[in-house]
């Protein structure tokens, strides 16, 4: 069965979707990345969708309930690439991404995940104000 | 004008080969990449409501014309369970899946012309038209 690759970069797990996926292969990552995320006690999550043409209810409904499952497991979500007219049709289709944070770019995602880590560990124990 | 593709409607696959064939035609028609875009994704969020709710049937996709205006056209059937409350079914938030509830109403919003016909034990018909600009 088709997979999409979890990438890991020392904290963080990185996924660049690069095909088009049908409904079962956006599931699938959705249960690879949180059994994954608790494996290897990844703090961050960083979800590349610059090849993806279209997202639509079902495929927000995935990235949403990641950035969830993710939070529970104390990791950060950050959604980037995402094209213009892709993020158009969120709005109009009627759909927001609730708690998933978005970057322009993996550079920009990258470091707003290493930012949001290292705020956590200079400030000990104080609340995290930043989600 | 003649259907330009009839797709069968029964696996998750079918949905996206639906998907490239409506971009491919979009793309023929001259639209914008936006609108390329919420074409496409109405086509998808259609498609699944066919073979999640439908049980599976068939999409056609096909170019119109109206007043000199090109535009583009997607039908879809199933002969399914239906629907008993098509306003409802309309609104967002609803869903009788573990979806969002944004399928039809979404896809609604998102084209030009949108009719439904439905009721229960008779199936669903579904017909979309985007028009360009």
């Amino acid at each position: 069965m088709d997979r999409i690759p979890i990438l890991r970069m020392g904290k963080f797990l990185l996924v660049t979707i690069q095909v088009d996926m049908h409904d079962r292969l956006a599931m699938q990552l959705q249960d690879d990345l949180t059994t994954q995320i608790a494996k290897l006690q990844a703090r961050g999550v960083l979800i590349d969708i610059t090849s993806l043409e279209i997202v639509d209810s079902f495929m927000g409904r995935m990235l949403v309930n990641i950035a969830l499952m993710a939070k529970v497991l104390d990791a950060q979500t950050v959604l980037v690439g995402m094209k213009p007219a892709v993020a158009i049709t969120l709005v109009e289709l009627g759909l927001s991404l609730p708690g998933i944070r978005t970057a322009l770019n993996v550079d920009r995602g990258m470091a707003l995940l290493q930012a949001s880590l290292s705020e956590e560990t200079g400030a000990g124990e104080a609340d995290d104000a930043g989600s | 004008m003649p259907v330009r593709e009839q797709i069968e409607i029964h696996e998750q696959s079918d949905v996206v080969r639906i998907r490239h064939s409506v971009r491919t035609l979009a793309i023929e028609l001259k639209f914008s990449v936006v609108d390329q875009t919420k074409i496409v994704t109405a086509a998808s969020e259609l498609g699944r409501n066919t073979l999640v709710h439908g049980h599976g049937g068939r999409c056609s996709i096909e170019s119109v014309e109206q007043d000199g205006r090109a535009g583009i056209r997607l039908s879809f059937e199933d002969q399914g369970p239906g629907i008993a409350d098509i306003q409802l079914a309309l609104k967002d938030g609803y869903t009788s899946g573990d979806g969002m509830g944004l399928g039809l109403g979404g896809a609604k919003r998102l084209m030009s012309e949108f009719e439904i016909v439905s009721s229960p034990g008779n199936g669903t018909r579904v017909s979309v038209i985007r028009w360009k600009p």
